[in-house]
């Protein structure tokens, strides 16, 4: 794959040049990305008021009980979204892929993710016209007369996994579709050799092929999720607080830099176990 | 059966996507109300609310930082990204596994934490907020996507053709512009527009990065306090307008050159 083995440095080339070359790169990564990580990891270890070394900011993060539910709700959102995108991805993936005609599939595709590329800000503000106390859906039932109260459908954790699930189907059709494509016809068609009807193929053979893939879009939902100011602060409101939420409002309200950098490393803590039990899995899986 | 199957697809599929273009409708729809409300009944079609969005300067002028910002940022996170991914796929370089590894670390970490952490240095460096430090940011999430799209598309085919120039005597900086660049277009472009779209989206990091003057999105979400007004809907159709336009631009560039 790789082609470093038989292409020593061309003539001339001296040593110099591969470091030029991937040195900026490097800088860059360690300036700006691990340079910050260790200085968010330094101040999280600072008192807020007066600055000497602390570990106030993660004792905090055990003590308070609002602290820890807002990992609570972060985690119960995240999963919820995560499940339900996939199931209704899978499905949605698995049409596009068999049922839809060949020469059609590019576009049926590219339909189904097109609003993927609207802004995320704007996104969720969409779901805010559909979904406010006057917005689309309440003014069609109460004009239908199936409600006479408009329900209260934005500033709900309702609100939120809708407009995360919205994101994440689109996503996961994506990565569903390109695994179910990879999937070669001659699996199926020796299922069916061996006398195996299209639901048994699709339960034995199918589905076992595609779970890695749907582990890794899972994986990557999860992550996406769990890190997202927007969606819950737009579409779930002050009610109850998700943890990106709570890492900003240390950051706009009071200022305090080392709680939001505390708060933020416990956050990424969790996406790490997370990844750490995904990356075992698959493995176990792939053995 | 079969029929059945084929009857409940369609079904699905159709829900599906009506669920998917829903929010898209409404906002697009609700952006040409004349009155003053983005809620049912519909009373337009009007453009006095695009009229208002382009007569608008913070707009105007967030669009602009914002068209600057990404391309800015994108041109550097694609020309790091391309320099690396050379000197990795041709050079032999002791750690390269971890370097590599490093350089795509970005990836895992979510923008609001990369943001964040950026926001403490520059605190206590004393870099002040601002468009720069944005853009800054935008390198740091995009310079990984570069390197790992370019990196992967390096193969046997291009080593082949540089040697060929090597040997006939082209120096290294020529076989970097005239052999390797044009030899990896569809790869260098495919980062690029991927680094223009996820940098033309990006709110968290520009929302604490800058200050006075800042990007669309934020400026967006500033416009969000008035609640629900048309005007946010014409700037959200705008945004998605040029964001297609991306995407299109993309697929006709990129996809039309592999051979069906």
């Amino acid at each position: 794959m790789n082609p470093v083995a038989n292409n020593g440095p061309g003539r001339g080339a001296g040593r110099a040049l591969p470091w030029a070359l991937v040195t900026p790169a490097l800088g860059w990564t360690l300036a700006f990305f691990v340079l910050p990580f260790i200085a968010m990891g330094l101040s999280s270890l600072t008192a807020h008021e007066g600055g000497g070394f602390a570990l106030s900011n993660y004792s905090q993060f055990f003590t308070n009980p609002s602290y820890l539910q807002a990992m609570v709700n972060s985690l119960q959102v995240t999963a919820i979204v995560t499940l339900v995108s996939v199931l209704l991805a899978y499905p949605f993936a698995w049409i596009l892929a068999e049922q839809v005609p060949e020469r059609w599939q590019r576009l049926a595709l590219m339909l189904a993710v097109l609003p993927f590329w609207t802004s995320y800000v704007v996104r969720s503000y969409s779901w805010l016209l559909v979904l406010a106390q006057n917005g689309v859906i309440n003014r069609v039932l109460t004009g239908s007369g199936l409600i006479s109260e408009p329900l209260q459908l934005a500033n709900t954790r309702l609100a939120t996994v809708t407009g995360f699930v919205h994101f994440f189907v689109m996503l996961l059709t994506l990565t569903i579709f390109a695994n179910l494509k990879q999937l070669s016809p001659s699996y199926r068609k020796a299922a069916a050799d061996l006398g195996a009807g299209p639901v048994r193929t699709f339960l034995h053979v199918v589905l076992p092929l595609t779970l890695p893939g749907i582990m890794v879009g899972a994986f990557l939902t999860f992550v996406l999720c769990i890190g997202d100011y927007i969606t819950p602060q737009i579409l779930g409101g002050n009610n109850e607080l998700l943890m990106p939420q709570l890492v900003m409002m240390q950051i706009g309200r009071r200022g305090d830099f080392p709680l939001a950098s505390a708060l933020s490393i416990i956050l990424m803590a969790v996406v790490t176990v997370a990844y750490l039990a995904c990356a075992r899995w698959l493995k176990i899986e792939r053995a | 059966m079969h029929r059945a199957v084929r009857i409940v697809s369609w079904l699905y599929a159709l829900a599906v996507y009506a669920f998917i273009f829903l929010p898209v409708v409404v906002l697009v729809l609700f952006s040409l109300q004349s009155t003053s409300f983005p809620i049912p009944p519909f009373t337009g079609p009007s453009l006095r609310w695009y009229e208002a969005v382009l007569s608008d300067t913070r707009l105007t002028s967030a669009l602009v930082n914002s068209l600057l910002v990404a391309s800015i940022s994108s041109l550097a996170a694609v020309t790091l990204g391309f320099l690396s991914a050379w000197g990795f796929a041709r050079f032999v370089l002791p750690g390269s596994a971890l370097l590599r590894g490093l350089i795509t670390l970005p990836l895992t970490v979510s923008y609001l934490i990369i943001g964040m952490g950026l926001l403490v240095l520059f605190n206590w460096a004393g870099v002040p907020k601002s468009l720069l430090a944005a853009g800054i940011g935008h390198v740091v999430i995009n310079l990984p996507l570069c390197f790992a799209i370019i990196y992967s598309q390096m193969g046997d085919h291009q080593v082949n053709i540089e040697r060929a120039a090597r040997d006939l005597g082209a120096p290294e900086w020529k076989v970097l512009l005239l052999i390797t660049v044009p030899v990896m277009a569809p790869a260098i472009f495919a980062g690029f527009f991927l680094s223009m779209t996820f940098s033309w989206d990006e709110f968290v990091i520009s929302f604490l990065l800058t200050r006075f003057e800042t990007t669309l999105p934020v400026e967006i979400w500033n416009l969000l306090r008035s609640g629900l007004n048309p005007k946010t809907n014409a700037v959200g159709s705008l945004v998605f307008a040029v964001s297609i336009v991306l995407v299109v631009l993309f697929e006709l560039t990129l996809l039309r050159r592999k051979p069906a």
